[in-house]
């Protein structure tokens, strides 16, 4: 399946409270009118292989409600977040905008987060699963000791979150420094540090698993590194660290 | 001392199960005696307190087809349980937590806000007794009396509080509960959203019913489709009996009305 980008080529313009339709290259005429803006809105990436073929690391059942439904339902609400922010912010509505904030973290950071999951996930047969080399593979070696060592942290600290969240192998692009991180909900690893760059990210959330490991995160853990997509990771560190 | 009333529950009540083999849920002072006692060595005896694993007061297939055997047996039987063990093991090194009722330790270890390590079990052993109690099969419809007047007085109407009381279901984010509690200081009924193992007990309002929204607990019958699960809920299976006998006991403590008091 075509890997489509985050952003729809859909766009809306949006008039201020005047109820114009100003086109998008409106600009300010000095007649009074406000600037109108354009309201990106986004949709559901593809992802790029079958439900079924992280099977038997994860059911296809799972990665159907979990792109379909749980990741879906992230983006239709930060849509609805959005246009609601968008709204408060030309009307000048501080109460709002502010109020407005923790939809937009935890639905925005949602879309955000399951974006890069799916790509961080790969079949067996397309290389899921088989360790970094090159320049990641000596940057984990340096900072970790050796690959199993971070295999096992990550596993140790998935395991241990409590409630919902994430657990992330990310680049300290300024100290230049690998790091293990966790993440409460839908926050994404930004919220940890300005600097973070996600490598990979593994969802513990219920719904990721639960269909199938039921209660027992840590054999979740333990399998889902097979299929592990570590291309994709050390395309985003070498990008970041040439 | 053993206390039986860990939680706002009277044990009189009818809710209880009539089978004794049902443990109770007190703290237990347990001796380990070292081998080799018999032969006269005077050994340190190691000395463990631990809480039991309360049952649902109810068959495990008893909820169908709201809440299915299957969700009963992992949520109770695994995670409920998991916490239990896991607590048990933790007070099995922390000496000072020794002795206390699961209220009391729920509490303590909330340390107002910064909690120790040992809450997340301690709490989560605790929501679980509640969530289970707040149920029963033939459970739903609307309240008795006493109940749906505090809640027509507090929500204006029960079709209000419903909705109060779904919709914060809805938009809880991440793992957590979602209670109808009697606040203490406001002396009114409200619904509250808790996240992973907070109970309202930590803030000392007192829980009357609860929902538990992590995803354990209704994924395997409804998958991502909370709107049906929370309508079943409070359709089908909230227990309205435990909810009266919660406020009645919550009004020894909390004065809801004008007080009588006797005239000489």
């Amino acid at each position: 399946m075509a890997l489509r980008t985050l952003i729809s080529s859909s766009r809306q313009t949006l008039a201020t409270g005047l109820g114009l339709g100003l086109q998008s290259e409106a600009r300010n005429l000095g007649l009074g009118f406000r600037h109108a803006r354009e309201l990106q809105t986004f949709s559901l990436p593809d992802l790029p292989y079958d439900y079924s073929a992280l099977e038997p690391v994860i059911s296809g059942e799972i990665m159907q409600l979990h792109h379909q439904k749980h990741h879906q339902t992230y983006i239709t609400n930060y849509n609805k977040a959005l246009e609601q922010l968008d709204e408060a912010m030309a009307k000048g509505d501080s109460s709002t905008v502010v109020k407005l904030q923790s939809a937009i973290k935890f639905n925005g950071g949602g879309h955000i987060n399951h974006s890069i999951f799916w790509k961080n996930l790969t079949p067996i047969r397309e290389g899921g699963g088989e360790p970094p080399k090159h320049s990641l593979g000596w940057a984990i070696d340096t900072h970790f000791g050796s690959f199993e060592a971070l295999v096992q942290k990550i596993n140790t600290e998935g395991a241990a979150l409590q409630g919902s969240g994430w657990v992330w192998l990310g680049l300290d692009k300024e100290m230049k420094r690998l790091v293990v991180e966790t993440t409460a909900n839908q926050d994404p690893l930004v919220t940890k540090g300005a600097n973070l760059v996600p490598l990979l990210g593994i969802d513990v959330w219920e719904h990721a698993y639960y269909l199938q490991y039921k209660n027992v995160r840590p054999d979740y853990l333990k399998n889902v590194w097979k299929v592990m997509n570590w291309k994709f990771a050390s395309e985003v560190y070498e990008k970041e660290c040439p | 001392m053993a206390s039986f009333c860990s939680r706002p529950f009277p044990a009189s009540s009818h809710l209880l199960a009539t089978d004794f083999s049902r443990p109770l849920k007190i703290s237990k002072l347990l001796y380990l005696q070292r081998k080799g006692q018999f032969h006269g060595s005077q050994r340190a005896s190691k000395v463990l307190a631990f809480y039991g694993l309360t049952t649902p007061p109810y068959n495990l297939d008893a909820l169908e087809p709201y809440m299915s055997q299957r969700t009963l047996e992992i949520h109770w039987g695994k995670h409920h349980r998991g916490y239990l063990e896991g607590l048990n093991k933790q007070l099995e090194n922390n000496n000072s937590l020794y002795g206390y009722t699961m209220d009391e330790l729920v509490k303590v270890t909330y340390n107002n806000g910064n909690p120790l390590p040992e809450f997340n079990n301690a709490a989560q052993v605790w929501t679980h007794d509640f969530f289970w109690e707040s149920m029963q099969p033939g459970g739903g419809k609307i309240p008795g009396h006493g109940v749906l007047l505090q809640i027509e007085k507090d929500f204006g109407s029960f079709t209000n509080f419903r909705e109060k009381f779904i919709e914060a279901a809805l938009t809880l984010f991440g793992s957590g509960w979602i209670w109808l509690a009697l606040k203490t200081k406001e002396k009114r009924l409200a619904v509250i959203k808790t996240s992973n193992g907070v109970t309202p007990i930590v803030w000392g309002d007192i829980p009357i019913i609860s929902l538990d929204m992590w995803e354990h607990a209704y994924y395997l019958d409804y998958k991502n489709d909370k709107v049906k699960y929370v309508n079943m809920f409070l359709n089908n299976l909230v227990s309205w009996n435990a909810a009266t006998a919660r406020m009645a006991r919550a009004e020894a403590f909390v004065n809801l009305g004008e007080p009588k008091i006797p005239v000489a």
